[in-house]
Parts: structure tokens; sequence; C-alpha cells
């Protein structure tokens, strides 16, 4: 059995490395499938912290992927369009800039966040499953009848978002900032497992009445994570509706949430590389399978039941041994 | 009643029709074990929870002290120096040893929201929770996965994250339940030094451990306390002896 740090090893050097290959022999769309991977690694990360470490499973990631994709369709669409945007009392000017768009797409998530865990963590198992969803549906059908901002048609950005230095037309520059805010939000994760908070975390989702008698609050504990959790997947939606140039209501979409949900399953629940894993096989099946059929979903179906089955720590458990991301 | 640590008053609490508890008053004075016993079913875990904060009593209050904590949850009342053993032992089973009781640290800390330090490098955690595994001779088990230890092993850690607190006050759901004869020895031995730290509301199954150590006893029968005294007073009790030893008198 292989030590789990050499298979995350092995993991991100494939990623840096297939990228710059299709770059040196000129085949700039396998350069954009591997930013797929890495987008909706992303999101699947900030999923993990809430799901893996924190045990919630949220069925309604999308509206956090969705909001920081309609953060950045509106904020780039007023720009291109040189229209202002209207807040109430006063009015901004849209902006082409990448590094403005994470923030706002990082603060509207993160807000979102807090208010429905607020809600939602008052219930548990199945019923937070289904309240989260409600939300997803919520936003969801919302954005289906925002006509302002396209409706059900989405909205199309013509020109992919500046960041300061780079050429980010190209399609390595943006793989490489994609990888870059991947590997930070990998290094948030893995520094939160380390923490106190993410000690306490962690108790609270395997006994909650422990955490408590200690005298520590567990609903307080899962906010927090789902908030940092929500913030995450929102840069990871800004960065997809950048990578597409488009915004639709599918990013809102709770077959999104269901998704995010299977990468991490396939990958290993909890475990750092987990989501990461699971997003590249995703986005391989998807390619090869998908040219090969339309029926290619039923191919994924089969890996997840059998891995589910057979081996409930992911692929990570898989080639370590272990089934649980500890010891 | 006035040096009371930890005491209800009048508690009530109903299930339905069932009263499973009926105005109880229990206290726990400084020193001692008080130890309440009852056939199964008698209300004893759910005068426990009233007092521990996971459940809400219909009327009564419970005190810690000369405070009023019926309307504090499980975790304030911990904060206050509650700390509870539970009987299902109520452990982080993935985690090791070791981060059971920093966890029980952290909570005494009150510092759980440091996001980007380690937790393993905090060397006033480390002290605090190695003492107390030290305490209950864990300390070899540190690194060990707790869903690794024994049942036995699994109740003396459950008593070392209560240790961590540096409770005011024990309540200890039957901390013998499942030890053989030996375990219950060890665990005797431990309890009965511990009562000079902080007294100890024991719920206990195993007679020989109860008549052993406590101070004072309270039975408990279909929700109400039928007698309380010394150990003696008890043994002696014709009442107790027909309605809980199941004897003729």
């Amino acid at each position: 059995m292989i030590a789990e740090r050499y298979i995350n090893a092995v993991v991100l050097l494939g990623l840096l490395v297939v990228p710059s290959y299709a770059l040196m022999v000129d085949e700039p769309f396998t350069i954009t499938l591997a930013t797929r991977a890495v987008v909706l690694a992303l999101a699947a990360v900030g999923l993990n912290i809430a799901l893996g470490t924190g045990g919630l499973v949220s069925l309604g990631h999308a509206v956090f992927f969705g909001l920081g994709g309609y953060a950045m369709g509106i904020l780039a669409f007023h720009a291109q369009t040189y229209a202002p945007l209207s807040l109430g009392i006063f009015e901004i000017g849209g902006t082409k800039s990448m590094p403005i768009i994470w923030l706002v797409a990082i603060v509207v998530s993160a807000l979102a966040a807090l208010a429905i865990g607020l809600l939602s963590l008052r219930t548990s198992g199945v019923y937070f499953i289904m309240i989260t969803l409600a939300f997803g549906q919520m936003f969801y059908y919302f954005a289906i009848s925002w006509s302002a901002y396209g409706g059900e048609d989405g909205l199309s950005i013509y020109l992919r978002n500046d960041f300061p230095g780079l050429n980010t037309l190209q399609p390595m520059p943006f793989f490489g900032l994609c990888l870059a805010l991947l590997c930070l939000a990998l290094i948030l994760h893995w520094r939160l497992l380390l923490s106190p908070f993410g000690l306490a975390l962690n108790a609270a989702r395997q006994a909650p009445q422990r955490v408590e008698t200690v005298g520590l609050n567990p609903m307080r504990l899962r906010l927090v994570a789902f908030v940092i959790s929500g913030a995450v997947t929102g840069l990871a939606g800004a960065l997809f509706a950048d990578l597409n140039r488009f915004v639709s209501p599918t990013m809102f979409s709770w077959q999104l949430s269901g998704e995010l949900i299977v990468l991490i399953i396939i990958g290993g629940v909890g475990r750092l590389f987990g989501p990461v894993l699971g997003a590249i096989l995703f986005v391989v099946l998807e390619h090869w399978l998908g040219a090969v059929t339309d029926f290619w979903h039923v191919w994924l179906g089969v890996i997840l039941l059998l891995i589910v089955l057979f081996a409930r720590g992911g692929l990570l458990g898989l080639l370590t041994g272990k089934e649980g991301p500890h010891v | 009643m006035s040096d009371a640590v930890l005491s209800t008053k009048n508690l009530v609490k109903t299930f339905g029709a069932l009263k499973a508890i009926d105005d109880v008053s229990v206290d726990l004075r400084p020193g001692e074990i008080h130890a309440i016993i009852g056939p199964n079913g008698a209300g004893k875990s759910t005068l426990i929870a009233q007092i521990a904060g996971a459940l809400r009593p219909d009327a009564g209050s419970v005190w810690m002290g000369d405070r009023d904590v019926t309307r504090l949850d499980t975790s304030a009342r911990a904060r206050l120096g509650l700390g509870r053993t539970f009987q299902i032992s109520a452990l982080a089973m993935e985690d090791t040893v070791l981060e059971n009781v920093l966890l029980g640290a952290l909570g005494h800390s009150g510092k759980p929201w440091r996001l980007f330090r380690k937790v393993h490098a905090d060397a006033e955690l480390r002290a605090r929770a190695m003492a107390a595994l030290e305490r209950v001779q864990l300390a070899d088990a540190t690194h060990t996965r707790t869903s690794a230890l024994s049942h036995g092993l699994r109740r003396q850690l459950e008593v070392a994250v209560a240790l961590t607190l540096n409770p005011r006050a024990f309540v200890m759901d039957e901390p013998m339940a499942g030890l053989g004869a030996e375990g219950s020895k060890v665990m005797t031995g431990f309890l009965d030094g511990l009562r000079q730290e902080a007294p100890i509301l024991l719920i206990e199954h195993d007679m020989d451990a109860v008549f052993a150590l406590a101070d004072r006893i309270s039975v408990l029968v279909y929700g109400q306390v039928i007698a309380s005294g010394t150990v003696d007073d008890i043994r002696r009790s014709a009442e107790v002896r027909r309605a809980y030893l199941g004897e003729d008198a």
C-alpha cells in the first residue's frame, strides 16, 4: 500500500505535467480540460470541508458555486456594457478584474452560507440534506426568472477577465491561476485539520454530545465550517464562469450539488486530495467516455456503486489501504 | 443544602402520561460520592440528562453552587465546571486517545477558534491532556486510535476527558458498565481518590462498587426518591429492599 502523501504528490505533479506537455505539443483543449478538473476540484475541496470534516451532507452547495458564477457574470456584464450596477441607493461600475471578482464571490457566498447555515444547521441527517436542497432550488428558480441577467438563457461574457501581469486569454496562465487557488484551498483545509478548530469540528462529527460536555458548541463549529466551505465553493464558481465565459442557472442546479458529492465520494471523503482525484477522474471520464457514448453517466454510476460497495474510503482509501482519513 | 456544589430542586419531567422524574431533589456536597441507584426505568438517565443540561425539566431547577443553571445548555454547564461521563462511551472513535483528551483541554481553554495554529504544538493544551492521561494510566496509549481501545480503556478515557476540564463536580453515568471484576476494582480505586478533588454524583448498577464507594445513596424508583442516606441506612431500609433489591422484608 502506498502512503497517502506520495499519491497526493503524484496527483499534484500530474496536474503540472499534463498541461505543460499539452502546451508543448500545442493541444490547448487538454489544458482547458485540466482547468475544468482543477476548478471542479476546488469546488469539491470547499464542500469537503463541510461534508468530509464537518459531516454536513449539503445537497445545496451549488448555491455557492452559482453565486460565485453570477458574481463574476454580473460584474463582468456591467463592465462590458458600461452600464453601472445599481445597488439601491448607490451605483457602482462593473469590473473585469479577477481579484476583485474573486473577493466579491467569496464574500457573497460566505454571507449566503452564514444565512443558510443559521437556518439549516438546526436540523441534521436527512432533514439537513433536504433543507440545503430546498435552498438550492430556490436560488435555481430565482436565477431562471431573473431576466435582467439572462434568465434561463444565462449570461455570456465576451472576454475572459483580467489578472494583473498575466494574459488570461491564453489557456495556460489561466490554468496556472486556478491551480494556484486550488493549492491555496488545499493548504487552508490542511491547516484547518491540524488546528484546534479542526480537532473540535472533527469530534463534533463523530461525537457531538462529547463536544458539548467539554463546553464547546457543535453548532457554532459547524456554522464556521459551513461558511468557510461555502466561500471556497463560491470562489470556484467565479473561476468556472470565467473558464466558460458563461453563467447560467444550471450552476445552481441540484445535479451540480450532487456531482460535487459524487466527486468527493469517488476520491475519498474527508481526505485532503479526495476531491482532487475525484474531479480528475470525473473530467477524464466525461471526456473519453463522453466521446464514445452519450450515456457515459451510466459508467460513472457503476464506478460510484463499486466504490460505495467495495471501497468506502474512495480511490484514496483503495490505494492507501486505509478506509478513514485519519491515523 | 447551602454548601452543595450541585443540586436539583423539585425536578419534574413527564413523557406523555409517564412521570419519569417526579419531584426529585438531590444534592452533592464537597468531598463526597453520592450514588443514585434504582431499577431499570427508574428515571436515572432522565435525571442525569436534566442535570447535565441535555433535557429541559418541566418544573423544578438545577443549581451549581448558588447559581441557577436550569436554563443553561450542556456546554454552558460544562464551562461552569460540570464534568460528565457517559454510560455508552461518547468518544471520537476515529481520533487518537490524545486527540480525545486534547478536545477536553480545548474546551477548558475556551479557545477553539484558532484556525491556523497546530493543536498538537500547543504546549499548554498538551500538558493538560497528558496529565489527564497519566492519571488514568493511559499515557502509553497516547497515539492509539480510540476505536482500537478495549471497552475498559475507553471507560478510563471517558474519565480522562472529564478530568481535563478541572470540574467542580463530576456526574458519572455507570462508569463500571461492562467492566470485568478487575476493571471494576481499578475504577473503584480511582474514583475513591478522585472525590477529594471534586465530588461525584454516581449512577451505578454495580452494587459492590456503590457500597464500597458511596458516602450517601439515594434510591430512585418510578421517578421518586424513596430513600436517601448513608450506606448503612440504605442497607437497613425495609422499603428499599422491597422496592429495589426485590427481597421480602
